[in-house]
């Protein structure tokens, strides 16, 4: 039977006519991709207000008591699983995976609409029980986001009892929700892209966030399967991992489990996951940098092999997390080998960022900004990842504050300075308005330099060796007075950048209904997703026909083109010749 | 190659060039429908979970403090006096491999666009799946009965039972799920919805979603029975 492709076939779509059709149980990509990212952010604030609580703690331990001990590790496990799981991972896939999908590949909507929708409400309801935890008694589970057994389950640990039941829950049910949507993205990328747009055509954005979706629908089975286990540990008594222990002074049922397992299964997820959030964050930089260089991307091709290699290799490095936990020395030599080698692939992608601004014509507008500050802070956290890849540098730091800003760098930062960036970027083209341009710039000065400021002097406590999921510091003898003092410029930096956050939420709500208009293509882009023919696009996206794709998306400053920029949908005779071979 | 791009011809190349060319055009780069490429990619992801669980589980029998019961003395079954080893679940695999058969052979019927047959093919597989659930049902009741539960039993180390009915009843899951999809289905060939469309395409994906199930059950079965 001839097959035919979606560009050649009449899509049906749904036909929304009430309001709560429209914006709530919605089929179209955008508005689903719209839920996805304010449910996203609205989880992140919360996570935000919980590291204030923790840096209020730990900055002026004696002045604010507002949050005892078991309440600190509570607040660390939430503010971590929140950040990686709830929010970066829900708006970069959820969120701008399905708003930009479609759009910069041409197509009408998802696949199947229809599971698109769900994967939200699902989303939704990981989100909701995930929250409930804080109202149980016992609390939400403290055993710090990697859910370490056996303490995870154990009586003295807060939240062992319902806590960790409902974040168990939750997390299968954000696992279902995720393949739900995942399942959409790469089958829409691979069998319903336009005409004309070839996989090695597709925007950077689109290639980030398809590997990472990838990744994800083989890294998250791996979590499953652990919190199935570890349920089964907690509610019918197995012990899969939990060995013969003593708790609370009693010998507890469990027998011969093994703890280490666990370890290997969470990491087995755990490491993709840091990809999971990093790879869109990469692709979607790259094209922010090259549309406001006006310069193609350097390297497209050695790009999208940088990411489907980083992708593959993010499989065999997970027990870089483990070398404290007594692995066989062999194999902290060849996770530590892989893990260095996965270091080219990475150093060439922030070559190629380089390269390409090298000799840009750079237009410093808000998005840009952040792209930039996304390189400084990605090669900063990407450099101290080597020093913690090697196990020796590794034993000493591990579980102190070096990790700590290791990671905040690498995988929090950057990734959020992306993601602001990429809003700022395509808030025209989402709400049809110009954001406020001077609240945006106050916004980004604040948060770039007051991140820095929380974790650059982390680096230096870390080498002190002040250990990380800390309550307090008092009386603890290798730890200077200097440090306790740092601990309280770090924690007003936090609150400083915590509060600058205000500027972008009222920046994003004036605009939304008193913003300049925006032209459909503010930024003269020449990828297909500012090509639609209503500014915001409409249910169906394109008008009667699909567009037709004839180059890629970096036809930038092109010489001997009327404009400085040749979309891609513009056919080859209607102006100079086409670049991309 | 911007001509090139646009043509729409199917035009197959054999071996990798023809690889290399389907991943590089544009439109789509299998060329399968929507629906079974997403099955494929589920699969695809089922496979991690599944073999997560098998290699959870060699993980803790190669670890455990006590020794691990007897596979073939513990799934035992005595009829009619006889004491066979591992009769119940040779048959349950047996029905199940069937069940795989009656399942290609729908697919078969429906590429012929044979409603009625495909329709009764299809509950044939539906049929052969309830009776492996029935059947594996038996062989838990058996061994609570016997005192096998998740948290310990009588022949030795505890994870037998944890893995056991870990394992045993995510996949019976997998079964009861692909019984009622099948049965859907059928229901709808039956009813000739697919004669409208003029296409049997759910058939074929029901299909990829049943025999993975079975390939699955074979691993379990050789790693846990006959380990
Ligand atoms: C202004 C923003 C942020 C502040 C002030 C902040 C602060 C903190 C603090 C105080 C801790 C606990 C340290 C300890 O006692 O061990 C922590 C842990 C953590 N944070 Fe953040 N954080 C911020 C943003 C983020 C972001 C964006 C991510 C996303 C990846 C993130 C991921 C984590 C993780 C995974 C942990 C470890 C939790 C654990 O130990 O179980 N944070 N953060
Ligand atoms: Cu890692």
């Amino acid at each position: 039977m001839a097959y035919v492709a979606l560009a050649d076939r009449e899509q049906e779509l749904s036909h929304p006519h009430s309001f709560l059709t429209k914006y709530i149980w919605s089929q179209d990509h955008k508005v689903i991709a719209i839920q996805y990212g304010l449910t996203a952010i609205a989880v992140g604030v919360v996570a935000l207000i919980l590291s204030v609580m923790m840096r209020l703690q730990l900055g002026f331990p004696d002045t604010f008591s507002l949050i005892h001990p078991s309440e600190y590790y509570q607040f660390v496990t939430m503010h971590g699983m929140i950040m990686v799981i709830y929010l970066l991972t829900a708006l970069f896939l959820g969120g701008f995976g399905n708003y930009l999908i479609p759009l910069m590949v041409g197509a009408r909507d998802m696949v199947f609409p229809y599971l698109n929708m769900l994967s939200y409400w699902f989303y939704l309801v990981s989100v909701i029980i995930l929250m409930s935890s804080f109202f149980v008694t016992g609390g939400p589970t403290g055993a710090g986001w990697t859910l370490y057994p056996p303490q995870a389950i154990m009586q003295g640990t807060p939240g062992a009892d319902a806590g960790i039941i409902l974040m168990l829950v939750s997390l299968a049910v954000f696992i279902i929700a995720f393949t739900m949507g995942g399942l959409n993205y790469v089958t829409t990328v691979l069998q319903a892209r336009t005409r004309g747009m070839t996989l090695m055509r597709m925007p950077l954005s689109v290639w980030g966030i398809f590997t990472a979706t990838v990744l994800g629908l083989l890294a998250f089975p791996a979590l499953l399967v652990s919190a199935i286990m570890m349920a089964f540990d907690k509610i019918l008594g197995t012990s899969f991992f939990m060995p013969a222990i003593i708790s609370l002074g009693e010998q507890t049922e469990y027998m011969g489990g093994s703890p280490v397992l666990f370890q290997h299964l969470f990491w087995f997820f755990g490491h993709p996951e840091v990809y999971i959030v990093a790879l869109p964050a990469f692709g979607i930089v790259s094209d922010l940098l090259s549309t406001h260089a006006r310069k193609n991307i350097f390297g497209y091709r050695m790009m999208v092999w940088a990411i489907v290699g980083i992708g593959g290799l993010s499989f065999i490095v997970w027990a870089h997390h483990m070398y404290v936990s007594g692995m066989n020395p062999y194999f902290g030599f060849f996770f530590a080998t892989t893990t260095l080698i996965i270091a080219v692939p990475t150093a060439i992608k922030v070559y190629n960022w380089v390269l390409t601004l090298w000799q840009g014509d750079i237009h410093l507008t808000v998005p840009m900004l952040f792209a930039i500050a996304f390189i400084f802070t990605f090669i900063h956290g990407g450099l101290t990842g080597i020093f913690l890849g090697n196990v020796v540098v590794d034993l000493p730091l591990s579980d102190t504050y070096f990790v700590i800003a290791h990671f905040h760098m690498v995988m929090g930062v950057s990734p959020i300075l992306v993601v602001f960036g990429a809003i700022y970027h395509w808030y025209p083209k989402m709400t049809g308005r110009m954001y406020n341009e001077r609240l945006g710039q106050a916004h980004f000065w604040m948060t770039f330099l007051g991140t820095y400021s929380i974790y650059l002097p982390m680096h230096y406590l870390g080498f002190l060796g002040v250990p990380r999921r800390y309550y307090a510091y008092e009386g603890i003898e290798f730890i200077p007075q200097s440090a306790i003092e740092l601990n309280a410029a770090i924690t007003i930096a936090a609150i400083i950048v915590a509060l600058t956050q205000i500027i972008f939420f009222v920046n994003m709500t004036w605009s939304l209904f008193k913003g300049k208009k925006a032209d459909p293509n503010p930024w003269g882009s020449a990828s297909l997703e500012w090509q639609t023919p209503d500014t915001p696009p409409i249910h169906g996206n394109w008008g009667p026909e699909l567009p037709t794709v004839y180059r890629w998306a970096y036809d930038y400053s092109v010489p001997g083109a009327d404009k400085d920029f040749i979309s891609q949908d513009t056919a080859p005779s209607d102006t100079a010749p086409e670049t991309n071979t | 190659m911007a001509e090139q791009a646009l043509s729409n011809e199917n035009t197959l190349t054999e071996g990798f060039a023809g690889i290399a060319e389907d991943w590089s055009a544009d439109k789509q780069a299998f060329h399968v429908p929507w629906g079974k490429a997403m099955m494929w990619i589920f699969l695809l992801s089922d496979t991690f979970i599944f073999s997560c669980f098998l290699t959870g589980y060699m993980h803790v029998r190669m670890n455990t403090t006590v020794a691990w019961p007897f596979p073939s003395e513990v799934f035992a079954l005595t009829v009619f006096g006889a004491h066979i080893p591992l009769i119940l679940i040779a048959i349950m695999t047996f029905i199940l491999i069937s069940s795989s058969g009656t399942m290609a052979m729908a697919v078969n019927f429906g590429y012929r666009k044979n409603r009625k047959v495909t329709a009764a093919l299809m509950a044939a597989t539906a049929l052969f799946g309830l009776s492996f659930v029935g059947m594996q049902a038996f062989e838990w009741t058996k061994l609570i009965e016997e005192g096998v539960r998740p948290w310990g039993n009588p022949f030795g180390a505890a994870q037998f039972g944890s893995a056991f009915f870990m394992i045993t009843g995510f996949h019976g899951l997998h079964v009861s799920i692909g019984v009622i999809y099948l049965s859907v289905v059928a229901f709808k060939v039956y009813r000739g919805d697919f004669d409208r469309a003029d296409n049997y395409e759910a058939v074929e994906i029901a299909g990829l979603y049943w025999h993975f199930v079975d390939l699955v059950w074979v691993f379990i079965f050789a790693f846990f029975y006959l380990w």
